[in-house]
């Protein structure tokens, strides 16, 4: 257990340094920050003078070492754009995308497990057609299309509910809504599938002729072992929801992480960028590490098998 | 295949499928042939003019409406599923010769070969695809063939995990044991022999990883990181159109729908792909 603990973590950290590692180089190509801080007309001299001052004269090599160094300890540069420190602006922003995330997540998981369960266990009637019918639709619906036509509906032509920015719970309606329907029906369909799975099991009979009630055989028998599929959808999908929110907040003007990025992309604030996907893989690795024990407590087969 | 065929044919949910997947292909590949007007070049006088429904086949109308310069969308729509599909098949078949290439060779070959790809795809999955395609975009400029080479690049790594997994079963088969035994070198028993045997669940990878591709597509289309203007595409229609929402419903709500409809026939067709080549849940039936 303690070696699996360790491997993990080992795994995990390893992650970590490579996504940092691939930001650095990639956002060296991005091309030279110094000649767009400088107001149009700098002479070479001026220009040069604050590249140096970037360090972005060195080698790469050292660049990059100095880079990790740094990486290290939590700093990674000051901002070009903001003149503080990048994991500041960084940090500020995340708890717009942490709220956003999670209640969309919440509320996703919500609607898909009941959706889910409701196509299972009424097979063959119209409610599952209905339910399923949704589900596929809004999988195939991108989020930014669907944030759009919401803003038209409940915006621009109800007038019940703002179009974008934030200050009130208000604001947080649809956008989270607009990601919680691309959670639901992942998890309204896998759930369903695994529910169905699971019905035909053994075990399920055996509760049944056992005379166990209903609702007994669904809770201990059927609902823990759907879980587990859920569990690691779940993970997946925070992973996307989290590199999709870029997108659901440009669309709602929601001052989180995503929407940060893209600035900084825009302005080639390097260190922005560097920090801001850095804070999101972290984040991203850190759930599925989470995910991982999990299992454990789900499923006591795979705590033995370790 | 007359087999598939007819599986095909009872199957509602994979016809309806096939049925959009071939009407979105056939659109674009004849969309030169349709009469419609030239979709980069607008009228002032047309311009943000509403759908008009009655008027579809009289010459200068804009059954859709035209846009914020007065191009008509539905050309625009038409036109636009040609970058789509050349985007998003390229793509998928890039990262797919990729993917199942470095898959089997991890599956097949293993040990260090195995730890480094699959530590690489590890890697990958760490940072939300999404982020890593505008980044590489932002790097490299947005053109057609950096589009096709990031959504490849994001593309990989499914490719190469469930190829891998198929190859770990092929592999300690009699067949191969015996090219090994009458001395065939690794990379033909590699391509000849375990290649046409994961062609299936490529084939099936290929199919979801279709839907993906163009939703993703066209959400970099939408930061304005896609291919270019004035090249028509389903994502760049909809931020253009987002600007004039409370007047012009249709600049944001006809690319939307032909982007659902797409993904959904991609999908409709996948799943039931999935379902036709798995033989577990094809008896289940």
């Amino acid at each position: 257990m303690t070696g699996y603990f360790s491997k993990r973590i080992a795994e995990s950290l390893l992650s970590i340094w490579g996504v940092v590692t691939i930001v650095f180089f990639v956002t060296r190509v991005l091309g030279d920050p110094a000649a767009l801080l400088l107001p149009i007309g700098a002479s070479p001299e001026e220009i040069d003078t604050l590249r140096r001052s970037l360090g972005l004269d060195d080698p790469l090599l050292t660049q990059y070492l100095h880079f990790l160094g740094q990486v290290l300890t939590g700093d990674f540069g000051y901002s070009y754009q903001h003149g503080r420190p990048a994991m500041d602006v960084v940090l500020e922003r995340m708890p717009a995308t942490t709220l956003l995330a999670s209640t969309s997540i919440v509320l996703g998981l919500i609607i898909g497990a009941v959706a889910g369960t409701i196509a299972a266990l009424k097979r063959g009637t119209l409610a599952e057609l209905v339910v399923m019918g949704i589900a596929l639709l809004g999988q195939a619906t991108p989020v930014f299309w669907l944030g759009i036509m919401l803003i038209l509906f409940f915006s621009v032509n109800l007038g019940w509910l703002p179009t974008g920015g934030t200050g009130s719970l208000l604001h947080l309606v649809l956008p989270a809504f607009t990601l919680a329907v691309f959670v639901s029906a992942s998890i309204a369909r896998l759930l369903r599938s695994s529910i169905l799975d699971i019905l035909k099991e053994d075990y399920v009979r055996t509760a049944r002729a056992k005379g166990l009630m209903p609702t007994t055989i669904f809770c201990w028998h059927i609902a823990r072992n759907a879980l587990i599929p859920v569990t690691t959808m779940t993970a997946i999908l925070a992973g996307e929801l989290l590199g999709g929110s870029v997108v659901t907040e440009t669309v709602f003007s929601w001052p989180g992480v995503g929407r940060l990025i893209i600035q900084a992309i825009e302005t080639k604030d390097f260190p922005v960028i560097q920090a801001g996907i850095a804070v999101i893989a972290t984040i991203f690795v850190l759930i599925n590490f989470a995910v991982d024990l999990l299992y454990g407590v789900l499923d006591p087969r795979i705590r033995l098998a370790r | 295949m007359r087999q598939f065929c007819t599986d095909l044919m009872r199957s509602k949910a994979g016809l309806v499928g096939f049925i959009l997947l071939v009407l979105f292909i056939t659109v674009a590949i004849c969309a030169p042939l349709s009469g419609l007007p030239d979709p980069t070049r607008g009228s002032l006088r047309a311009r943000l003019e509403a759908p008009t429904w009655t008027s579809l086949f009289s010459p200068g109308a804009h059954p859709l409406g035209a846009d914020e310069l007065g191009r008509d969308i539905l050309a625009r729509l038409v036109y636009g599923s040609r970058t789509t599909l050349m985007v998003a098949t390229s793509a998928v078949f890039l990262g797919g010769i990729v993917g199942t290439l470095l898959g089997i060779m991890a599956g097949y070959l293993g040990g260090i070969t195995d730890r480094v790809l699959m530590r690489l795809v590890d890697i990958q999955l760490a940072i939300p695809l999404m982020l890593l395609a505008l980044l590489v975009v932002a790097a490299l400029g947005p053109s057609l063939q950096n589009v096709i080479l990031v959504l490849a690049l994001t593309s990989w790594i499914r490719y190469a995990r469930i190829i891998r997994g198929q190859v770990l079963a092929v592999r300690e088969r009699e067949f191969i044991q015996s090219a090994r035994a009458i001395g065939a070198s690794a990379w033909r028993i590699m391509i000849v022999h375990i290649l046409p045997n994961v062609l299936t669940p490529a084939l099936v990878v290929a199919t979801l990883e279709l839907a993906r591709v163009i939703i993703m597509d066209a959400a970099l289309s939408f930061l304005g990181l896609g291919v270019q203007p004035p090249s028509p595409s389903w994502g760049r229609m909809l931020a253009d159109g987002r600007v004039y929402i409370s007047s012009a419903w249709w600049t944001v709500t006809f690319p939307g729908l032909a982007i659902m409809l797409t993904v959904l026939g991609v999908n409709l067709f996948g799943d039931w792909l999935r379902d036709y080549f798995d033989p577990k849940s094809r008896n289940a039936k």
